[in-house]
């Protein structure tokens, strides 16, 4: 169970783009080296991007982009309360943050058919 | 007290020990307007008395009787156990996290204190004398801004909450970075060069990331969070200028 | 982190605030019915604003990437001092080793 302490929208926030910032670390590398076989020409690329159609890796790739989407939007955020001084109502930012990145999500889906 | 009925009793579990210890219970009177240090207090003179605890003012100017209720670090004589107690009637009461623990619910605040001078939290006259009054005008954004946390009073809540300094044991923390900030602010300090110096090393302003624990906690509504990042904000300016 | 280093990462956060954007923009319209190698090469090759933007992305995320790791293990883990600045370092190199040999390669292809 978390702390009681933790419990709070703050931590939450912090949480998820630290954890969501340490996955994409680990998805970049593979990320350049799959687009990189376009190096032994089209066919390389076309043979990897016929894997990512399959369901699994489908749902995957929507993960990888909601998990941008939240890095990038939570990150604004720490740079809004740094440099511009945002005295946050947290939940309405964060509700803000969650809505635009399901926008992206579901953007993401609704293109990939 | 004949007949007691269940909603008026009250089960506490307090540390006892140090570093290693374990929790004790102690049964109590449910009692109207009863706030957690009431509590303790009743526990150290009608249950055991060795247990160790802090309080002074008992009316939340002092900042001693600190402690965790529940999970949360917060001021004991300021608690009604009523707001405390929607956990089934128990409360639970530890330390400050982040300190080292003297005895049972008393901690350390040594470290809390060294980080204050670390970080410069001092006024700092300057080497001459100033030729005259220094003219302060309240309105003013900087006097503001220190206005908005010199009531900070050293209780530690804030140091209890921070996750960073459970994480890095060097972190300055949310008060001393605080107390900085109002200096910064302050047009009659000299010593701003190497205080902006102090709070940027690597256990400085920057390992702050916004978690916001210390303003949600603190209980004289200081917000900690945006003085360290008015300290961010200089730390970055005096970077981007070339100084550092 | 030190002084520089907090201007690095949050320099290039600015940076990649508006290449993510970009980035995801394209993204969710280059997907639309499927995404063949030919339609992404189609879009790189020769395309000179193209190595521009993602070299500078590559450059910029091999800065800000390493910097939050170096928090996250100096604060969840043991490993701290010289040996993880210098695999991080790593990382970073390997980062801009593989973004621009990407880069180049939907360019040239």
């Amino acid at each position: 169970m978390m702390r009681a302490s933790h419990r709070q929208r703050g931590f939450l926030a912090a949480m998820i783009h630290r954890l969501s910032g340490v996955a994409l670390a680990i998805f970049l590398p593979i990320h350049f080296l799959a687009l990189a076989s376009a190096l032994n020409g089209a066919a390389a690329l076309d043979s990897f991007l016929a894997v990512t159609r399959q369901p699994l890796v489908a749902f995957l790739e929507v993960v990888i982009v909601v998990t941008l989407a939240l890095h990038m939007t939570l990150g604004l955020r720490v740079l809004a309360i740094e440099l511009f001084d945002l005295r946050e109502k947290t939940l309405a930012v964060l509700s803000v943050c969650v809505a635009a990145v399901c926008a992206v999500g579901l953007l993401f889906i609704l293109n990939l058919g | 007290m004949t007949g007691a009925a269940q909603e008026a009793r009250l089960e506490v579990e307090v540390w006892r020990g140090g570093e290693t210890g374990h929790f004790q219970s102690f049964v109590l009177a449910r009692r109207a307007h009863q706030t957690v240090l009431d509590v303790v207090t009743e526990i150290q003179r009608e249950h055991d008395a060795t247990l160790s605890y802090r309080f002074a003012c008992r009316v939340g100017m002092c900042g001693s009787c600190a402690m965790v209720v529940n999970g949360r670090p917060r001021w004991t004589c300021r608690t009604r156990v009523s707001e405390v107690i929607a956990e089934g009637n128990r409360l639970r009461l530890e330390p400050l996290r982040n300190f080292t623990i003297v005895k049972d619910l008393a901690v350390e605040m040594t470290q809390f204190f060294d980080k204050w001078k670390q970080a410069k939290g001092f006024f700092e006259p300057g080497a001459q004398p100033a030729a005259d009054f220094a003219v302060v005008r309240p309105a003013t954004p900087q006097r503001q801004a220190a206005d908005a946390g010199i009531e900070c009073i050293g209780c530690g809540v804030c140091y209890s909450a921070c996750d960073v300094v459970a994480w890095d044991k060097d972190y300055l923390g949310p008060a001393a970075l605080n107390r900085a900030w109002t200096l910064v602010n302050d047009v009659r300090d000299c010593g701003n060069a190497e205080r902006l110096d102090a709070v940027s090393q690597s256990n400085g302003c920057q390992a702050c990331h916004t978690h916001m624990s210390c303003t949600q906690f603190c209980p004289k509504a200081i917000e900690p969070t945006y003085a360290i990042s008015g300290l961010k904000r200089a730390v970055l300016s005096r970077a981007l200028r070339g100084g550092s | 982190m030190s002084a520089l280093l907090f201007l690095a990462q949050r320099a290039t956060a600015v940076v990649l605030a508006f290449a993510v954007a970009v980035h995801l923009g394209t993204i969710l319209y280059a997907v639309r019915g499927g995404l063949t190698a030919a339609d992404i090469l189609a879009r790189t090759h020769g395309n000179l604003w193209f190595l521009i933007f993602y070299g500078l992305f590559v450059v910029a995320v091999a800065i800000h990437a390493p910097i939050g790791l170096r928090n996250v293990m100096r604060e969840w883990t043991r490993w701290r001092g010289r040996t993880l600045d210098i695999a991080l370092a790593l990382f970073a190199l390997l980062l801009l080793g593989l973004g621009l040999r990407a880069v180049i390669a939907v360019f040239v292809s």
